[in-house]
C-alpha cells in the first residue's frame, strides 16, 4: 500500500500564507509579512520535494481522498488528488520556480505600499495553480483553472490605479472566460457520455475506445473544445491577445504567472487528456496547427517590440506554440520537458528583465537601454544565460526541449517542422536583439544625473528609492536569479536524445503516463512511434534514424547561430542599419509593430459590436424600454388604484359599517346561489 | 307539546329576521353610539330567537346551548362597550358617531 503522503498540506499552505498575509498584512511590518510568505510557499516546496524523494516507492497513480464534494445519482466528484510522474513534475515547477519568484520579489517590491497585499496574491495563486495540478477530476482542476485566473486578474491589475494596468486585467480575465466556456462544454460532455468526471475512470472508459478516423466525433468534440480552453489560458492563437497587455503587472508576477506556471495550464491540461487527443487526430491535428501558427506569428511580433517585457511575452506565447506544436504532433512528454526547461529560462528572462527595469528606474524601452553589461554584471550574465537557453545554442536546456520538439515535429510533417525552424530562428534573433540593446554599445537613457528624476515618472514598482545611478540589485533578487540561470544551463540534461548520447531520462520518467494507454493498431500522426511502448524513445531506432535526426539537430544548431550573427549584424556592429530595413519594409513594418492589427481587429468586430449592441438594444431598447417601463408602469397603476380604494377609508364609522353589511350582504348571496345549485 | 299551542317555526323565524333587520337598519342609520350599540343587542337576540326556534323545532339542545353563549359574551360586550362609550364622551364631548371619525387615512 501506498504511505500517506499528506498531499492536501502542499495546496493549503500557500492558502494559509495568503490568509494570514491578506487578513493581518496591512498591520504587520514588512519582515513579518515576508516571514510568512516565505515560509509558506518554502514549505510547500518542501513537501513538493519530499513527494519526489519518496515517489519511487509509490505504485501509480496515487490517489488521495479528502471529502465528498458533489454525489448526486451516479456522478461524483470529490475533492481528491491525483499524483503520477506528469503532476509529480508540474508540482516541482511550480512550487519550485515559485518559491524563487517570492524570494526574488521580497526585493523588488519591497518598496511599494501594498507589499503584503502582493504577497497574498501570490500565495493565492501557488494555492490555486497548486491545486490545478494535483486536482483528481476535472472538476477540481476547473477550480484551480478558475482560480489561476483570479490570481493573475488580481496580480495584472495590481497597480489598480493605474487605468492601463485595470483595464489590461479586465482583459485578461475576460478572454479566458472565452476560452473557460469550451472547457466547459467539454466537461459537460464528459459528464454526459462518460459520466464521470475523475481522471481515472474517464480514462478508463476511453481506452477501450479507437481513435475517431474521420468526422467530427464525439472525442474530437471535446478534444477541440478542451483545446479553446487551453488557448485562452495559454494564450494561443485566437485568444492570445491578453498575455502582452498582462505585462502591465509586476515583473516577477510576469515570471511566475505569464511565463513559469499559469499559462502552461493549458499544455498540462491537454498532456493530462491526452487519452482523449490520442484518439482524436482532427483535435490532435488542430492543437498542432493552433500551436505552430502561434509560434510563428507571435515570433514575428516579437521581433520588433521595444518594450523589453513585450518582447519576452511575445517569446512567451512563441515558446507555448512550441508546446501545443509537440503535444499535437503526440509529442506530450517533449511538450512537457519544453514547459519544464521554459519554465526556467524563461522566468528567469523575466527576473533578469526585472532587474534590469530596477537598474535603469524603471525604464521598460530597450531603445533607452544599452551598455549595461559591466553596470550589472549578475544580470548581464544570469541573462546571457536564459538568452542562450531560449535561442537554443547546444548545451543548454532550451536547446535540448525545442530540437526533440522539432525533430517529434518533423516526424509528423515537414511542415510543422518547417515552420518550428524559422520560428526557432526568430527566437535566437529577436532574444540577441534585446540581448545585444540592453547589454552592449553605449547607455542611450537619460544622463546619469537627471536618472533621479527618471525614476519618478517611471512606470513600474520603483517610483519611490531614492537611490541614484545605475545600480545592480540586491542580493535576495540576484540569488534566484543565479538558480535559475544555473537550472536553465544544466536543466536539459534530464533528456538527452539518444541521438547525443544520452537515453532521454525525462521521456522514461514520463513514459507510464504517456505510453501506456496510446490506443491500439493506431496511426499516422495522432501517436507516433506510441504503438509499442519499448520503443518509445529515439534511442532504440533505426541507425539511419539517429543520423537522420543529428543533421536536423545540426541545422537548428545553425539557425540558432544564424539569428545570434544576425543581432549582432543589426543591434551591434550596424547599429543604424534596422532604420534602414524598417523604413525600406515601412508597410511590413508597421503591420508586425501593431501586431498584425489584431486588437484592432478584435475590437471592430467583437468589441465594438457587443458594446454598441448592448448599449442601444440591451440598455436602450430591452432594458430602458420593456424592462423598467414593465416595472415603472406597473408601480403606477398601483398607486393609482390604491389611491381610489384608499377613500374607502374615510374614518366615518357608519361607512364602514355600511361596508360591513355590504360584504355580507355579498357572503350571504354567494352562499345562496352556492346552496341553490 | 300540543297540538293547539303549536306555532309554525316560519313564524319564528319571520320575527327573528325582522329583529334582525332592524339592527341592522338601525346599525347603519342611527348617529348615536347608545342607538347604534342597542341595535347591536337587538341583532344578537333576532339570531338568539331563531336558535331556540330551531332548536325546539329539531328537538335538539346544542341551539339552546349556544344561545348561552351568545348572552354571556353580549354581557361582557356590553360592559366593553358601555365603557368604551363613557370614555369616548369623556374625551370627545360628543356622542354622535360622525364626529368620531379621527381614524383614517
Amino acid at each position: 500500500m501506498n504511505p500517506n503522503l499528506n498531499l492536501w498540506l502542499i495546496p493549503i499552505l500557500p492558502l494559509a500564507g495568503a490568509a494570514i498575509n491578506g487578513f493581518l498584512g496591512k498591520k504587520s511590518s514588512r519582515q513579518a509579512v515576508t516571514v510568512v510568505a516565505l515560509f509558506f510557499s518554502g514549505a510547500a516546496f518542501a513537501m513538493a520535494l519530499s513527494v519526489a524523494a519518496r515517489f519511487s516507492s509509490l505504485s501509480l497513480p496515487y490517489q488521495e481522498f479528502f471529502a465528498h464534494w458533489i454525489r448526486s445519482g451516479n456522478f461524483t466528484a470529490d475533492f481528491a488528488f491525483y499524483l503520477d510522474q506528469l503532476s509529480l513534475v508540474m508540482l516541482l515547477i511550480v512550487t519550485g520556480v515559485g518559491f524563487l519568484i517570492h524570494i526574488y520579489s521580497v526585493g523588488y517590491m519591497w518598496d511599494d505600499p501594498s507589499y503584503y497585499r502582493f504577497f497574498s496574491y501570490l500565495n493565492l495563486f501557488m494555492f490555486f495553480m497548486l491545486t490545478l495540478v494535483l486536482a483528481g477530476n476535472y472538476l477540481l482542476m476547473f477550480i484551480g483553472w478558475e482560480g489561476v485566473g483570479l490570481a493573475s486578474y488580481l496580480l495584472i491589475g495590481f497597480w489598480f490605479t493605474k487605468d492601463s494596468a485595470a483595464s489590461a486585467g479586465k482583459k485578461a480575465f475576460i478572454v479566458n472566460r472565452i476560452g473557460d466556456f469550451g472547457f466547459l462544454i467539454a466537461l459537460f460532455l464528459l459528464i454526459k457520455h462518460f459520466g464521470s468526471l475523475n481522471f481515472s475512470q474517464v480514462f478508463q472508459s476511453i481506452v477501450p475506445l479507437s481513435p475517431e478516423k474521420a468526422g467530427a466525433g464525439l472525442l474530437t468534440t471535446i478534444g477541440i473544445l478542451l483545446m479553446v480552453g487551453a488557448c485562452g489560458k495559454s494564450a494561443q492563437i485566437p485568444l492570445y491577445v491578453w498575455l502582452p497587455d498582462a505585462m502591465e503587472g509586476p515583473t516577477p508576477v510576469s515570471a511566475l504567472i505569464h511565463a513559469a506556471t499559469m499559462v502552461t495550464a493549458g499544455v498540462y491540461m491537454v498532456s493530462r487528456s491526452h487519452v482523449i487527443f490520442e484518439r482524436a487526430p482532427i483535435a490532435l491535428t488542430v492543437v498542432a496547427i493552433v500551436g505552430t501558427l502561434t509560434a510563428f506569428f507571435a515570433a514575428t511580433i516579437g521581433v520588433v517590440q521595444t518594450d523589453i517585457k513585450k518582447v519576452l511575452a511575445y517569446s512567451t506565447v512563441s515558446q507555448l506554440g512550441y508546446m501545443f506544436m509537440a503535444c499535437g504532433v503526440g509529442a506530450f512528454s517533449a511538450g512537457i520537458f519544453h514547459l519544464m526547461t521554459h519554465a526556467f529560462f524563461k522566468g528567469l528572462l523575466f527576473l533578469a528583465a526585472g532587474s534590469v527595469i530596477h537598474a535603469v528606474g524603471g525604464e521598460q524601452d530597450m531603445r533607452k537601454m544599452g551598455g549595461l553589461r559591466s553596470k550589472i554584471p549578475w544580470t548581464f550574465w544570469t541573462m546571457t544565460a536564459g538568452t542562450l537557453a531560449i535561442a537554443g545554442i547546444p548545451g543548454l536546456a532550451g536547446f535540448f526541449s525545442k530540437d526533440e520538439i522539432l525533430w517529434r515535429a518533423y516526424q509528423a510533417s515537414w511542415s510543422y517542422w518547417l515552420v518550428g525552424l524559422i520560428t526557432a530562428l526568430l527566437t535566437s534573433f529577436y532574444m540577441f536583439r534585446l540581448w545585444f540593446l540592453t547589454f552592449f554599445g553605449h547607455y542611450r537613457g537619460e544622463a546619469e544625473a537627471a536618472h533621479d528624476h527618471a525614476i519618478h515618472a517611471a512606470p513600474d514598482a520603483h517610483s519611490g528609492h531614492g537611490h541614484g545611478g545605475i545600480h545592480e540589485s540586491p542580493k535576495v533578487m540576484v540569488i534566484p536569479l543565479a538558480i535559475l540561470a544555473v537550472l536553465s544551463v544544466i536543466g536539459g540534461y534530464v533528456g538527452v536524445p539518444g541521438s547525443l548520447g544520452g537515453n532521454n531520462q525525462f521521456d522514461k520518467f514520463l513514459g507510464p503516463v504517456f505510453h501506456t494507454t496510446a490506443p491500439p493498431g493506431a496511426d499516422g500522426t495522432a501517436t507516433e512511434g506510441k504503438g509499442a511502448p519499448e520503443e518509445e524513445t529515439e534511442g532504440p531506432e533505426p541507425k539511419t534514424g539517429t543520423s537522420t535526426e543529428l543533421i536536423f539537430t545540426g541545422i537548428s544548431v545553425a539557425v540558432a547561430f544564424l539569428g545570434l550573427g544576425l543581432a549582432w549584424l543589426l543591434y551591434y556592429r550596424s547599429p543604424q542599419l534596422p532604420e534602414k530595413i524598417a523604413a525600406s519594409l515601412s508597410g511590413g513594418y508597421q503591420t508586425l509593430l501593431h501586431k498584425y492589427y489584431v486588437d484592432e481587429i478584435y475590437a471592430a468586430l467583437f468589441v465594438k459590436p457587443l458594446i454598441d449592441g448592448s448599449t442601444e438594444i440591451l440598455w436602450q431598447d430591452v432594458d430602458r424600454k420593456m424592462i423598467d417601463a414593465a416595472v415603472n408602469e406597473s408601480a403606477a397603476d398601483a398607486g393609482y388604484a390604491s389611491d381610489e380604494a384608499r377613500h374607502m377609508q374615510s374614518g366615518n364609522i357608519r361607512s364602514y359599517a355600511g361596508w360591513i353589511a355590504a360584504g355580507s350582504a355579498v357572503v350571504l348571496a354567494f352562499m345562496i346561489w352556492m346552496g341553490v345549485r | 307539546m300540543g297540538q293547539a299551542s303549536y306555532i309554525p317555526l316560519s313564524y319564528y323565524l319571520l320575527l327573528s329576521g325582522f329583529l334582525f333587520a332592524c339592527g341592522v337598519l338601525g346599525f347603519l342609520i342611527k348617529r348615536n353610539i347608545i342607538t347604534i350599540f342597542m341595535s347591536i343587542e337587538l341583532m344578537l337576540n333576532g339570531v338568539n330567537l331563531s336558535f331556540v326556534a330551531f332548536a325546539a323545532h329539531w328537538h335538539v339542545l346544542a341551539g339552546q346551548i349556544f344561545v348561552f353563549f351568545v348572552m354571556v359574551v353580549a354581557a361582557a360586550e356590553a360592559a366593553v362597550g358601555l365603557a368604551i362609550i363613557i370614555a369616548v364622551y369623556r374625551t370627545r364631548e360628543t356622542l354622535n358617531v360622525d364626529q368620531v371619525n379621527l381614524l383614517k387615512l
